[in-house]
């Protein structure tokens, strides 16, 4: 069975030539960049290089690169190492109801140490609203943070307009920039951002190692003490094949990021308008333009998304979908909640993020395949237009299911 | 994740569909977590001579309705009410742990199933 992978967003195959950038780097020079001898002296050239191509796929100057093991430390950095550091001129931060996990773990474990977030509510296509966000800045505001792009529904935040509230107000905003980056232009001087967390394997870069944007004359407390690495914010021994394929893959995503993106919005198009002309009381999840060129995120009425996810997956398609049931903590994806779709619906979501090596012809074998699927999964329901979801109905409650809906 | 068991049972499921009059229905779950099941029963002499299922749900859930409803068939109604979660569980060689819990509805469906069947007959009694 011919396998098609459309799990981009979770993560994506090495380029080729990533690959080869990085072997030299473990079979010949694999010194330490710290060391004083011919063969550090060969790494850090490498990984120096690196560090110019990832500054210039965002505009920003090499030396305000930090390279770290993957856009969770970036996340992690920048918010802890920013509020532990800044915590004299106040405690309180601001984020979004949709980001991911990193950031939005890491302000709930702030919140138990001494600090105060907001979390900016979203229209139902996932946009945060500049006016919102200005309305929400407080005297005692240190830090922003809002994600570029999101990673389930893919919808694109006005980074430059949020960016330009919080400098007007004095403010940094760091955005997270893991789905984003290599994917659309981002230009972090002319947007006004002052930290921007990326990771290298969601743009055909391999896995374990990211980076942090951190504009000059943002202070920041380390998470990892050392050896003083990374201008002394992320000591550890630098993973130098890791950032050599990390700066081939920015490489490849400047020379190619306009004729990916315009293939890429293209099948994404042919995607969308097909799934929902094919599938009865199927939606789109998120903005329908202002979205990642890769991604589809759609919910299907009267069926749980896990069960649609191995369906697929039997059928040769790898996909996602943001249910409880697909998750360890059996919660439904907060991002859809922050929506305002309800728990039912949101269980019925799938996510398609596709990539650069995708075709036209596997988007269509695609719009073959799910909608059999789906009304494989609903001839299983008990639930359909004639039986739809009652609300309250009185064996539908929480308890009696053992744990109980996160409240949002 | 899933034995190949489980997805065996999720592919091909045994026994799906309602029946329009059954003896006994049993209804348990909740949408909002993501599982629902309906099990409908046929039963003459104490016996569960015919039964089917719809659920909305993942993998786990639906393979396990499909196995109870071949672990039910053919049983009389004491036996088939001895039927645990654990069983079911057993029967599909095991189930990852965080859907032992909240996908592993099908003994207490059909429990409900016999005890409606009861109600019933108690009423016409």
């Amino acid at each position: 069975m011919k396998r098609i992978y459309f799990d981009n967003s979770a993560t994506s195959r090495t380029d080729n030539a990533v690959v080869e950038a990085m072997l030299p780097f473990m079979k010949e020079h694999y010194g330490n960049p710290s060391s004083l001898h011919s063969f550090g002296s060969e790494a850090k050239r490498g990984m120096d290089s690196a560090r110019a191509s990832v500054a210039k796929l965002i505009n920003a100057d090499p030396s305000e690169i930090i390279f770290t093991s993957g856009g969770t430390e970036s996340d992690n950095l920048a918010i802890k190492g920013f509020a532990y550091a800044n915590r004299s001129k106040g405690r309180h931060i601001i984020t979004s109801a949709i980001e991911h996990h990193a950031i939005f773990n890491t302000c709930e474990y702030l919140e138990k140490n001494g600090f105060e977030v907001t979390y900016l509510p979203v229209d139902s296509e996932g946009l945060v609203s500049p006016e919102v966000l200005e309305r929400a800045i407080r005297s005692d505001t240190i830090l922003i943070s809002i994600m570029y792009a999101n990673n389930e529904i893919g919808t694109i935040q006005p980074i430059r307009e949020l960016a330009g509230i919080a400098e007007s107000k004095g403010i940094p905003l760091h955005s997270d920039a893991v789905q984003a980056a290599g994917h659309v232009p981002i230009d972090v001087r002319s947007e006004r951002v002052s930290m921007l967390s990326m990771s290298a394997h969601k743009f055909y870069g391999p896995k374990g190692v990211g980076a942090l944007y951190v504009r000059k004359g943002i202070r920041l407390e380390p998470l990892l003490h050392g050896g003083g690495h990374e201008r002394g914010l992320r000591s550890s021994t630098e993973n130098v094949p890791g950032i050599v394929g990390f700066g081939k893959a920015a490489e490849l995503a400047m020379s190619n990021m306009s004729s990916e993106s315009a293939k890429l919005i293209a099948l994404r198009d042919m995607m969308i308008d097909g799934v929902l002309r094919r599938v009865p009381r199927s939606y789109l999840n998120g903005h329908r333009t202002k979205r990642l060129p890769n991604n589809a995120n759609f919910r299907f009425d009267y069926i749980e998304g896990e069960g649609l996810v191995l369906r697929m997956d039997m059928r040769g398609f790898a996909l996602s979908t943001g249910s409880a049931c697909s998750t360890k903590s059996l919660e439904p994806s907060h991002v859809l909640i922050a929506l305002g779709l309800r728990p039912e619906q949101a269980h019925g979501s799938l996510r398609i993020s596709m990539g650069k090596d995708n075709t036209e012809e596997e988007v269509k074998l695609f719009l073959e395949a799910l909608p059999e699927e789906v009304s494989h999964l609903r001839q299983m329901s008990p639930y359909s237009d004639s039986n739809p979801i009652m609300a309250n109905e009185p064996w539908c409650s929480s308890e009696e299911h053992g744990h109980t809906t996160k409240e949002e | 994740m899933y034995s190949d068991k489980v997805l065996e049972h999720f592919k091909n499921p045994r026994n799906v569909g309602e029946i329009p009059d059954a003896d006994g229905v049993g209804k348990v779950g909740n949408p909002v977590c993501g599982d629902v099941m309906f099990i409908y029963i046929k039963v003459k002499d104490d016996i569960i001579t015919d039964i089917k299922f719809k659920t909305l749900g993942c993998g786990a859930a639906i393979a396990t309705s499909s196995m109870i409803t071949e672990m039910a068939k053919g049983k009389t109604l004491d036996e088939a009410k001895k039927i645990t979660r654990g069983d079911v569980a057993d029967a599909l060689d095991g189930l990852p742990p965080q859907k032992m819990h909240c996908s592993n509805l099908a003994a207490d469906g059909l429990k409900a199933a016999i005890e409606d069947y009861e109600k019933r007959k108690a009423s016409k009694q």
